[in-house]
């Protein structure tokens, strides 16, 4: 009985098969005609840009490139991009790891981590106010140092705007990331940490044992995610310190800004497509090493 | 017996030390929620305070005084004038407000509709090129504004729709990122439910709007709050292409704190800005973590 109805599915299957198939894709359709509209021809047109120029439109083949990569300003960019990356990536994840730890166990996890997560929730245009009074030269922090006898200085307008903006980042940053830990925690069985105490482990080596190898895909995704919201502080760095900040804080976004004021659709042109690469080559990396580390865990 | 003894003592000693450490931890935990938080009731009780005490602990700031700014964490005589103020003696603030809400309600409508087609699509649907249309929407979700900027602007240049709130709507309804979010709510539905709706003769839109969006509401919601947060806060896309500044949203709205009678009401329009953001994160807190767990790359 079961044998004969799977087989009049089977072939009902097949010749729906093709009439399906379309149908799949018409739930798609109204969304991929946006994306196609506002995504994908621009970007198209985008690349095209690239390799011609501005003003009399004339195939300039790379030049736009190399105007781009011998830009100061871009490499300054590029720079402090690459350096902001690698000071805020390690120590979020660091953190939020540490973080994560704690509140798992804990029975005011839930109230702790609403906490961490509230900056998330606030916009950058309230905040950059509060910033301003903190970092002014006659601000807050400046008026606690003076507590403890320690000169300030004029934060926004030195180095020390680069720290800041790393600070703001890990403030915005750190619940998101503590959520993402404790799922990967929560993912790991009790048994395992039962287990191994009764074998006699002790915290830490419970800690180093099993709970960091078996967050090591979590910890793939949460590198990619914190990179990309990396690119999402310039938000404070333009709200408190405006289109022209201290050099230390001068992002791509800054950049584009400014050649977008200038008309520079060449030079934005060849940088978007530059960057985009470099993106999505380590989007790609990314997702290798995730499958070879899932091929591992099958065998 | 003194065997025993001595491996209390140990015992008790290493309990003392957990104490400790545990107490490190927490403390640590608790000052570093405290600076989370801050920020949310600096802002709040600084909206309270009368122009004279803002006067006062502001003057180095705004009047160019001697000496440092120093903000109490409680007003000495509160007041809710500022509120009034802005609510009914500027109504440029309205203005803006109501950009805002027109921006986030379009584009979370937007989302809502196209999104959800498109994600139970390819949670549930198979059509050719199913995979690579996958890949190029998570691409696409991964990109920085700065990447997509010039192409945003070319599009929304040849429609005419730069300087108009319909430029930033548009481009945000078919964002790819809730795609993705509700997919990975959908792809959770069991096959078996759809199979036995399927048996019992619903047809293709009913199988979505009674089966896949209740079963899959969690993911809808979650994508929902996750779009709020990013929309009502808004500032690469508003200050790109708005020129004019009527159609101006809350989050680009930068105040002056530098105006002496003005300086409450900017902090009262911060708390309004921030207080959407926050109740809505308070009661979606719950989604929001889920979509923030659903927005973690795992494919």
């Amino acid at each position: 009985m079961k044998k004969t109805y799977q087989l009049i599915k089977a072939r009902r299957s097949k010749i729906t098969a093709s009439r399906k198939s379309f149908q799949g894709f018409l739930w798609i359709l109204p969304s991929f005609l946006g994306v196609m509209a506002f995504y994908l021809l621009p970007y198209a047109d985008v690349v095209r840009r690239s390799f011609f120029g501005a003003v009399d439109n004339q195939c300039k083949g790379l030049e736009n490139y190399r105007t781009v990569l011998e830009n100061t300003a871009f490499l300054l960019a590029v720079k402090n991009t690459l350096r902001f990356t690698l000071c805020c990536i390690p120590a979020l994840i660091l953190t939020a790891l540490l973080c994560a730890v704690i509140i798992y166990r804990s029975k005011y996890g839930g109230v702790i981590k609403s906490a961490f997560l509230i900056p998330m929730a606030l916009p950058a245009v309230s905040v950059a106010l509060m910033w301003r009074l903190l970092f002014h030269s006659q601000g807050m922090v400046n008026h606690w140092l003076s507590r403890f006898s320690a000169s300030g200085t004029d934060w926004m307008n030195d180095e020390s705007a680069f720290w800041i903006l790393v600070g703001s980042y890990l403030w915005k940053n750190l619940g998101y990331d503590i959520v993402l830990w404790m799922a990967g925690l929560s993912g790991i069985s009790e048994n395992i940490y039962e287990a191994a105490r009764v074998d006699g482990a002790g915290e830490w080596q419970c800690f180093f044992k099993i709970t960091l190898p078996n967050l090591r895909s979590s910890f793939y995704t949460i590198t990619v995610l914190s990179f990309l919201n990396s690119f999402k502080v310039f938000r404070e760095a333009y709200l408190v310190a405006g289109d022209y900040p201290h050099e230390s804080i001068y992002m791509m976004q800054h950049l584009f800004n400014n050649w977008f004021r200038s008309f520079s659709f060449d030079k934005m042109a060849a940088a978007a497509v530059l960057e985009s690469l470099v993106l999505l080559l380590l989007i790609l990396l990314f997702q290798r090493a995730l499958e070879r580390r899932n091929d591992g865990k099958e065998c | 017996m003194m065997e025993k003894s001595v491996r209390r003592k140990e015992k008790e000693r290493m309990r003392h030390g957990a104490k400790i450490s545990k107490a490190v931890l927490w403390g640590s935990l608790g000052i570093l929620g405290f600076l989370t938080l801050y920020p949310v009731f600096f802002l709040l009780a600084s909206s309270l305070m009368g122009n004279d005490e803002l006067a006062k602990y502001l003057g180095p700031v705004i009047a160019g005084k001697e000496g440092f700014v120093d903000v109490p964490l409680l007003p000495q005589y509160p007041t809710l004038r500022h509120y009034v103020e802005i609510f009914l003696d500027s109504p440029e603030f309205f203005v803006m407000f109501w950009n805002s809400t027109k921006i986030t309600v379009g584009v979370l409508a937007g989302q809502l509709v196209v999104g959800t087609m498109a994600a139970w699509g390819f949670a549930k649907h198979d059509f050719p090129g199913k995979k690579g249309c996958f890949l190029i929407y998570m691409i696409l979700m991964l990109m920085p504004f700065q990447v997509l900027m010039l192409s945003d602007y070319l599009v929304l240049d040849r429609l005419k729709l730069t300087d108009s709130l319909w430029g930033i709507i548009l481009p945000g309804a078919f964002s790819t990122f809730p795609v993705f979010i509700m997919y990975r709510f959908f792809t959770e539905i069991p096959d078996s439910l759809i199979e036995s709706a399927k048996l019992d003769g619903a047809r293709e839109w009913q199988l979505f709007v009674y089966l896949a969006l209740p079963v899959g509401s969690s993911g809808v919601i979650a994508s929902l709050v996750l779009g709020f947060l990013e929309y009502w806060s808004l500032i690469e896309q508003p200050m790109t292409f708005l020129k004019d500044k009527s159609l101006y949203p809350l989050s680009i709205f930068l105040p002056d704190i530098t105006n002496v009678g003005k300086s409450g009401m900017t902090f009262a329009a911060s708390v309004v800005t921030f207080l959407p953001a926050v109740l809505v994160f308070l009661g979606g807190q719950d989604y929001l973590e889920q979509g923030i767990m659903a927005g973690a790359v795992k494919e």
